[in-house]
């Protein structure tokens, strides 16, 4: 597998180009395409970067994050839970092992009888009521972004799960739907995908504004669930769940089914492309039925909302290490293709 | 003991009219008509570890899947059991029969009957002073509706199930997959097999409770029992009021899938979430079912080997019940995705964390227990070490998934996968290994091995956590549960799992080993082969027990002492 593995990385370092995303959303981003996509007109589906967007190989943390809900979860698991998780596994160890060593037959032949200690049994009570406490603030924080709803006029995305592919319904742009199907193992490779995660046809979205999702289950539940967006939603039928997504710049977010639905479970996966606001409306042009008639949010230079601006560690918040490291690794220049 | 069962059987009075303590009725009457809880014991046991082996072979094949990306093997097991060469549907199908089965018959078949209808039956009545369980002709029928729900869970996977045979419906059984998305009756027999088990679950809760309750011995006082049989006291009451909850949402699934009833179809007014909080309702108190009597089985056994009695032994009790109590507030934590409103999230996310404040009671006070004593690392002490460490980060990695909003993100992943593993599979399962090498002797009256027992311990551990450990960045990764192929990116953790596999596969085979060591060495072991520190009543008796115990009834006067 190795072998198959790093051909396919290599396909992706090949196809990678930087080109100008020439738009203020994409100032930093690694919006990579190829060249034909730089002649004018026609929506040429965005080449993923390779870490981006999709799991990476070996790696044991989460997926790098690009909506302000993502980054805030990741900052508070990995600057909070992780640490107090770590320190009480290894309190725990250590106090195993102090007792193994200290009170063995041979150091302690004589076993006292203590049973009880009223205060030490009132503080290793009191102590993780108030740890405990301490994760409630962040995590209570954590939802309580969840309670803004999509701006008015926001686009609105209804998503709904089949055995076993997913529709993308665009209710305001002329109520086109989106059938998107995994790609074989041989279409990914050749395009430069990621194998069980590459679909025939995406769904698009604009970047950088709140976007409603509406999950609905057409047969059975399903869950739409992108990771490296904090996005996680059941499709249930007869119900209509929604949510807010915000992607943050341009790229390609790959994410699959996360609730067993039957047979193809696995095989029907998620691919988000987020575009510039004119980008995007091109896209739409060119679907069938597909209109502008009338979109709440055209402009591209009005301020930008933000749903999750209740979360303070989004935007300019401090972030964890290792984000920042990613972020300046992803900042150097993609190899250019031969 | 009124009516033993040889008194009750009329074909056996001709040979035998003297009915003494150690009288055993013939072959077939004793182990398929048993009223005997000792005996009863050892069939769950055997049964358990019988399922153990179709369950864990299951999972076998689950981790050679996984070791690399694409399907391998799956149409070659499809096209074993009977399907249909490059049927790709049918071979996926059979990966979620494989999964749905895992789930059961560890849940229902291995881990219930090895604690509650293995440990419990042979060592409540004999810790509290009684002469056997309430009703014995009960627990037998609660032993063969359990036997009898495998057998009809094994019928479910040559049975048309939608796409392939069997039933793929996961553990959960959800609504509509499990009612429009599985024609065919193969989800009928998976459900049936769950009543079956229940029932003879519900049977045995009744059972130890009233045990519990009217037969203890003159002067075990509710207070003085050992905190195995509080385990089982609290897990007894779980079930009592879970199971019936179960029952009712897969009778519910029966009759949409076929009287026409729309309980949870849309279409006619019903609710595939309601299905979910209704399994819910009984499947978070199920997970403390789980392990309630594992705690009780790894107390008595740090006890035991710090030879002291148990450091806050009224704390460690009433936390098992707290665990409990709490237990059935939290359900909605499995349903964080669902489209639950923000509030209940955060009320579901608050309760959940709540439980870690027992469940730390509980370690701490193990660890409080074995300070100051006088350690001796027996192979059962070895088992209950390992369990308190594996328990921990099991328990750590809970309050992570009990924040909804990291769970937006892990849910559903092998983040979740890794958790109930390491809680379960390294919690339960340790503190059966543990129960097992420390009554081991005590049942069967002959010694296993115990440098095979610490041996199996060694290779178990590393194995385990080579298996599960990686799960836990699978998930943080993205990788999804129940799903037999994944993406290159997911290789190196899940070949590592397999390799932890392996290792563990070997464990198992040592188990086996210890097994056929005590059949053939036959070491006789003494009534109280641990000596000082083994203060509870089944010590008292020789190894094995009579085959009635306690005729007169032990009187416990002892202030401190015998009880814990």
């Amino acid at each position: 597998m190795g072998i198959r593995r790093a051909a396919q990385y290599a396909t992706f370092a090949g196809a990678a180009l930087m080109v100008s995303a020439g738009t203020a959303l994409a100032a930093a981003a690694e919006a990579t395409a190829l060249p034909e996509d730089a002649v004018v007109g026609g929506y040429v589906p965005m080449k993923p970067t390779e870490g981006k967007g999709m799991p990476t190989p070996g790696a044991i943390g989460f997926q790098e994050q690009f909506s302000p809900i993502g980054e805030y979860g990741q900052w508070m698991h990995n600057a909070v839970l992780m640490p107090i998780i770590t320190a009480i596994s290894l309190l725990v160890l250590l106090l195993l092992l102090w007792v193994v060593v200290r009170y063995r037959t041979k150091a302690n032949p004589k076993p006292s009888r203590t049973s009880h200690n009223t205060l030490i049994e009132v503080v290793w009570t009191l102590l993780p009521v108030l740890v405990l406490l301490g994760i409630a603030v962040p995590s209570m924080r954590l939802l309580a972004s969840q309670y803004e709803t999509a701006p008015e006029g926001a686009l609105t995305v209804k998503v709904t799960g089949y055995q076993w592919y997913w529709g993308y319904t665009y209710p305001d742009y002329g109520g086109f739907e989106v059938i998107s199907n995994m790609l074989p193992e041989d279409e990914a490779l050749a395009n430069g995908e990621p194998t069980q995660l590459a679909v025939d046809k995406r769904m698009v979205v604009p970047a950088g504004v709140p976007i409603r999702i509406q999950t609905i289950g057409a047969d059975v539940i399903h869950s739409f669930a992108v990771p490296s967006l904090w996005f996680k939603l059941d499709a249930v039928p007869g119900r209509l769940n929604e949510k807010v997504m915000f992607i943050e710049e341009p790229g390609v977010y790959y994410g699959q089914c996360m609730e067993l639905c039957g047979a193809r479970h696995g095989f029907m996966p998620i691919a988000v492309e987020a575009l510039p606001r004119d980008k995007f409306e091109q896209w739409v042009l060119e679907q069938p039925g597909g209109t502008l008639g009338e979109p709440a949010m055209t402009d591209v230079n009005m301020p930008v909302q933000e749903p999750e601006s209740a979360v303070p560690g989004a935007a300019g918040a401090p972030r964890p290490d290792s984000a920042l490291e990613e972020d300046v690794d992803a900042a150097e220049p993609a190899p250019t293709a031969a | 003991m009124a009516t033993t069962a040889p008194e009750t059987f009329p074909v056996h009075e001709d040979a035998h009219h003297d009915a003494h303590a150690d009288h055993k009725p013939a072959f077939f009457q004793r182990w398929f008509m048993s009223t005997n809880h000792k005996d009863i014991g050892t069939l769950y046991l055997i049964f358990s570890i019988f399922a153990a082996i179709v369950g864990g072979g299951i999972s076998g094949i689950m981790r050679m899947e996984l070791a690399e990306p694409g399907i391998q093997y799956l149409g070659a097991v499809h096209e074993f059991l009977g399907g249909a060469a490059g049927d790709f549907d049918g071979s996926l199908h059979l990966w979620n029969v494989l999964i749905t089965a895992h789930g059961l018959i560890m849940v229902f078949f291995v881990v219930m009957p090895a604690m509650i209808g293995g440990f419990a039956n042979w060592f409540v009545p004999i810790m509290i002073g009684a002469p056997d369980m309430a009703f014995p002709r009960m627990n037998n029928i609660s032993f063969w509706l359990t036997f009898m729900g495998f057998c009809s869970l094994m019928m479910s996977a040559f049975m048309p199930g939608g796409t392939g045979m069997g039933a793929g419906t996961g553990w959960t059984v959800y609504a509509p997959l499990s009612t429009t998305g599985s024609p065919g009756p193969a989800v009928d027999f998976g459900i049936f097999a769950l009543h079956l088990a229940g029932a003879g679950s519900i049977m045995g809760a009744i059972n130890f409770i009233t045990t519990i309750f009217n037969m203890r011995a003159p002067g075990m006082s509710l207070h003085k029992m050992p905190l195995f049989v509080w385990s089982v006291l609290v897990t007894a009451f779980l079930l009592l009021l879970a199971l019936p909850v179960l029952a009712a949402a897969i009778t519910m699934l029966l009759t949409d899938r076929n009287f026409n009833t729309t309980f949870f179809t849309p279409q006619g007014g019903g609710d595939p979430i309601l299905y979910q909080h209704l399994f819910w309702f009984f499947g978070h108190p199920e997970v403390y079912i789980m392990i309630l009597p594992g705690f009780g089985i790894i107390s008595q056994i740090i006890s035991t080997f710090s030879r002291k009695p148990v450091f806050g032994y009224l704390g460690m009790a009433y936390a098992m019940v707290a665990i409990g109590v709490v237990g059935f507030i939290v359900w909605a934590h499995h349903m964080y995705t669902v489209g639950l409103s923000v509030n209940e999230k955060m009320y579901f996310t608050a309760a959940t964390m709540v439980i870690a404040v027992p469940t730390g009671v509980k370690i701490f006070s193990w660890i409080a227990t074995m300070w100051g004593g006088s350690l001796r690392f027996a192979s059962p002490m070895w088992w209950a070490l390992g369990f308190i460490f594996l328990f921990t980060v099991g328990g750590v990695t809970g309050v992570v998934l009990a924040n909804g909003g990291i769970d937006d993100n892990l849910h559903d992943s092998y983040y979740v996968v890794a958790h109930f593993h390491y809680v379960l599979s390294l919690g339960a399962v340790t503190a059966m290994f543990a129960g097992w090498y420390y009554w081991f002797p005590k049942m069967f009256g002959v010694w296993h091995s115990e440098l095979l027992s610490k041996l199996q311990f060694i290779v178990f551990f590393v194995g385990v956590n080579t298996l599960f450990f990686p799960m836990h960045f699978l998930g943080m990764n993205g990788m999804p549960r129940r799903y037999p192929d994944y993406t290159p990116a997911f290789e190196l953790w899940n070949w590592v799992a397999t390799k932890g596999y392996e290792i563990m596969a070997v464990s198992i085979v040592i188990f086996f080993a210890n097994i056929l060591y005590a059949i053939i060495v036959r070491k006789k072991a003494e009534g109280n082969y641990w000596g000082e520190g083994a203060t509870t009543l089944e010590w008292t008796l020789s190894s094995p027990p009579p085959f009635h115990q306690f005729e007169t009834l032990p009187v416990i006067d002892d202030k401190a002492g015998a009880a814990h």
